[in-house]
């Protein structure tokens, strides 16, 4: 459970980030929470409310939104992932997403610097940021690695053989991720298999535009220059799903009214940031516990 | 059958034919990937400690365990005995299953035993004990040097750290979780 001190910095940070995106431009929205048809990612799991679901990312409905016409948008909201609980993840946690069109996910990884320096500036008494006991060096422009580079270097692993062998989350979850250090990284360009929403990058269609931004050692971001395509959106929705049903887990409905917004939707750039482990970085909290106000032992 | 995502300290669970209790399990994934559940465990018939990575997916089988009150009679080199309060029936543990807990081993203690298919592999302590002082250093009054406690020794051989005022022949509460002193306790 959080102490004052601990929900206090989490109000501020959701104020300041407010803050940011309205000086940016970009409109705040909120869309439902319960869906009928969650987006299928073979690893992510929804929780079931009555005959629909609570959503696990905004995702689908924001992209909607800019298929409308919406140019720059954001949310903040709760989200819900079942089963998943820890130290740095909660079944029900805050989500920030914010979305660009006319955009790749360059323009947010420079948001995501731009983000944080409004924050530090915000509130000066987090500056520098002081995580595990070690200074944060969060000045930009911040460290890229692309994937391919960073398994070759922290695992001595090329991404095709652990594609091949299965191993690809094994080899980023104990060999890469705790090698990258506490400032900020953006690791990008995953394999096409590993970003079933992103686009595939002109030059390697074996990559797709996705990064992921960690900082403290801590995943924070997941952010894709978005696939447009919805015949492919449908294809790779149909292989998420067909992972799923082999997992013994129940297919969704599909999400006929998603893949039609894909057909009207301009190029554009989205990324999903979780709050609560800002929050844990800037209240260096080891335990995502100690910045939430109960978990779910507690209720 | 238990599911990865089911796995919580203290769950018993068999693995390669022996049962194992749960002593800690890390959830780690990457947003978009596969869980994993970094596990410590100990071996519940050898007490040694195994840990190992499982996935979300994995299944177990549960242990089955009994309990049963029991109380404790004697020890022979390293084998204990103990018998069942209801149907009399004996059992014996060795030194090496009964571990930490001979420090609390006084005649007629009542605790659970725990028994994998029929054999006693275990002991579950009640969580106070009542121990006696056998040796204790005699304590002066506004002796300041001495400090806030000091070392006594019981009736099993035990040495723990006390408050001063504490004297031989005493009988004190004994915290099993912890080994700490809790109370003096009137006779």
């Amino acid at each position: 459970m959080a102490g004052r001190k601990q929900l206090q910095t989490r109000a501020d940070l959701l104020f300041h980030i407010r803050r940011f995106f309205r000086s940016q431009g970009f409109l705040e929205v909120e869309t439902p929470i319960r869906i009928p048809a969650p987006i299928p990612e073979a690893h992510i799991d929804a929780v079931p409310s009555l005959d629909w679901y609570l959503h696990t990312s905004p995702e689908s409905c924001m992209k909607r939104l800019l298929s409308q016409g919406y140019e720059k948008i954001f949310q903040i909201c709760r989200v819900f992932r079942a089963e998943e609980l820890g130290a740095r993840h909660l079944p029900e946690f805050t989500m920030l997403e914010w979305y660009r069109t006319g955009a790749d996910y360059n323009q947010l990884m420079t948001d995501c610097e731009n983000l944080l320096a409004f924050c530090l500036e915000s509130m000066p008494d987090k500056d520098p940021l002081v995580y595990q006991g070690k200074r944060i060096d969060a000045s930009s422009p911040w460290r890229r690695e692309s994937v391919s580079d960073a398994f070759r270097k922290y695992a001595g692993a090329s991404i095709e053989k652990a594609l091949e062998t299965d191993r690809f989350d094994e080899i980023m979850a104990f060999e890469v991720e705790p090698a990258l250090g506490l400032d900020p990284v953006f690791l990008y360009d995953y394999p096409i298999e590993k970003a079933a929403l992103a686009r595939p990058k002109p030059e390697d269609p074996n990559l797709a535009e996705r990064f992921e931004l960690y900082i403290g050692g801590m995943e924070l971001a997941n952010a894709f220059s978005e696939l447009v395509d919805p015949v492919v959106q449908a294809e790779r929705f149909k292989k998420e799903e067909e992972e799923r049903v082999q997992a013994g887990k129940k297919p969704y409905p599909s999400n006929e009214k998603f893949l039609h917004a894909l057909e009207t939707m301009p190029p554009s750039a989205g990324i999903a940031l979780g709050v609560d482990r800002l929050a844990m970085l800037f209240a260096g909290a080891a335990d995502i516990a100690q910045i939430s106000a109960f978990t779910p032992e507690e209720l | 059958m238990i599911n990865a995502g089911e796995l919580r300290k203290n769950t018993k669970l068999m693995i390669e034919g022996e049962p194992y209790v749960m002593l800690e399990v890390q959830f780690v994934k990457p947003g978009k990937g596969v869980a994993f559940y970094k596990c410590k465990m100990r071996n519940l018939m050898t007490g040694s400690l195994l840990e190992r990575t499982y996935r979300s997916g994995d299944t177990f089988e549960p242990a089955t365990l009994e309990e049963k009150k029991m109380q404790y009679l004697y020890a022979q080199g390293d084998e204990y005995y103990f018998m069942d309060v209801k149907t009399y029936d004996q059992v014996m543990l060795t030194a090496e299953a009964v571990g930490d807990a001979t420090e609390y081993l006084i005649d007629n203690l009542e605790m659970d035993i725990l028994f994998f298919e029929n054999k006693a592999i275990g002991i579950t302590l009640p969580n106070f004990v009542e121990l006696e002082v056998t040796q204790a250093d005699p304590w002066v009054k506004g002796d300041s040097v001495a400090g806030d406690s000091k070392p006594v020794t019981l009736q099993t051989g035990m040495v723990i750290q006390v408050p001063p005022f504490v004297e031989e022949g005493a009988i004190i509460q004994v915290d099993t979780r912890t080994r700490a002193y809790v109370t003096r306790v009137k006779k």
